[in-house]
């Protein structure tokens, strides 16, 4: 990005910090953090998940002993917050794909007074329950099928 | 005149807003104001002042009062009081506003706290640097470029063969986009201007959106300008940019519309 001369100044910036509170600004920026938080939650447990397959070349034995590891409620818990994180992920995703082209924002109008932002919409904010509905119902039936026993 | 008089009076009474009414309530509130000055390495502080509100007394009204009888020494930047030159925005109890467009009453809370709005560098109490946010502005070309306007031409032949007539519906593209005062407000709470000091901004992108739009503007590098990494394709729709705008620009409109014809979803402009 070409900058006319000046250098950068990162006096005053909030960097990381100013995500950590994302109840300022309304669910569209809730919807930001709970974006990027199951982002890294799910590169997290990618890592590990790879990790774990990998003692498969250890045999058997190696594999079984990983597997108690993962076969605990701790274990499922961790499960069940993967469910949550890739279903909110991929929900939340699919409406962020149709935002940045442009799609469900409505049209540029004359604003009057009291403003209502257009791209902060109805849809969008529906798109935004919906994930979040979504899932609460995949963490549900995951906790059922993990914890509920037979 | 003394009819009209009365009538005012009468009409403040039953608003129950007269001073000169023995119910009126003249209530106190906290002003937290950040102090600090840079240019002296002075170590940065809060100062509590107790300020007389009214119903329709805003922060910028009461921080004037402090400054007028309680602290001479506050730095503040404002001038229109109105919502007009984008000269008084900072963080009020945690948000950026303009101090001049927020009351007191509506934020109902007994402490206000104004700080400087974040994410620019500060000079002194609650004035912060725009430097860098104009810079960003600057580098988009903020004003129309048209190759076929010969500056050769005298301004009649210009407005007789040149004339640039639009539609309502050309007109409805950019307008919104043209009320922005560039108070900073949007560049403050955006969370990728947080971390990234190359990163335009709501206000820039909106802005060369507001150009490209315009039926007028035939500039052809100035999506260039944004394609990049620390560009436009960095925003990732917080949406805390429009809902912060004191004006309805909605920046994140624009930015996104933009980007929809960057990636070819929109393919004339004059479409989207």
């Amino acid at each position: 990005m070409k900058m006319l001369g000046q250098k950068n100044n990162r006096d005053n910036r909030e960097g990381l910090k100013g995500w950590l509170n994302p109840l300022r600004y309304g669910w569209e920026r809730v919807s930001y953090w709970l974006q990027r938080l199951t982002g890294i939650f799910l590169l997290v447990y990618f890592v590990g998940h790879v990790f774990e397959t990998s003692s498969l070349v250890g045999g058997r034995n190696a594999w079984d002993t990983m597997l108690e590891m993962t076969q605990t409620t701790w274990g499922h818990t961790f499960l069940i917050m993967v469910i949550g994180a890739s279903t909110f992920h991929s929900a939340n995703g699919i409406r962020l794909i149709f935002t940045h082209v442009g799609i469900g924002l409505g049209k540029p109008g004359r604003p009057d007074y009291p403003y209502y932002p257009s791209s902060l919409n109805t849809r969008q904010r529906s798109g935004i329950w919906i994930a979040l509905i979504l899932t609460a119902v995949a963490m549900l039936y995951g906790a059922n099928v993990l914890l509920g026993g037979d | 005149m003394r009819e009209l008089d009365n009538m005012t009076v009468k009409s403040d009474k039953k608003a129950g807003c007269d001073p000169r009414d023995d119910s009126f309530d003249l209530k106190k509130t906290t002003l937290r104001v950040f102090r600090t000055n840079t240019a002296q390495g002075k170590d940065s502080h809060f100062d509590s002042l107790v300020v007389p509100v009214q119903r329709w007394t805003t922060v910028l009204d009461s921080l004037l009062y402090a400054k007028s009888y309680l602290d001479s020494s506050i730095g503040i930047r404002y001038s229109c009081r109105m919502a007009s030159c984008g000269s008084c925005g900072m963080k009020i109890n945690g948000i950026p506003r303009l101090a001049c467009y927020t009351k007191i009453s509506e934020l109902e809370d007994p402490v206000v706290v104004c700080e400087p709005l974040p994410n620019f560098p500060v000079i002194r109490d609650l004035v912060t640097d725009f430097t860098q946010f104009f810079n960003h502005h600057k580098s988009i070309n903020p004003y129309i470029q048209n190759l076929n306007y010969d500056k050769t031409e005298k301004i009649d032949e210009v407005s007789s063969s040149h004339s640039h007539r639009q539609s309502r519906e050309e007109v409805d593209k950019y307008l919104q986009f043209s009320y922005c005062i560039k108070c900073g407000l949007c560049y403050s709470a955006c969370p990728t201007v947080a971390t990234d000091t190359k990163f335009p901004g709501p206000q820039a992108l909106a802005q060369l959106y507001r150009y490209y739009a315009d039926s007028r503007d035939a500039g052809k590098n100035r999506l260039n300008i944004v394609d990049d990494r620390h560009g436009l394709w960095r925003c990732h729709f917080a949406g805390s940019c429009s809902k912060v705008c004191p004006k309805g620009v909605d920046p994140a409109l624009g930015i996104q519309l933009l980007r929809s014809y960057m990636l070819g979803i929109s393919k004339d402009k004059r479409n989207v």
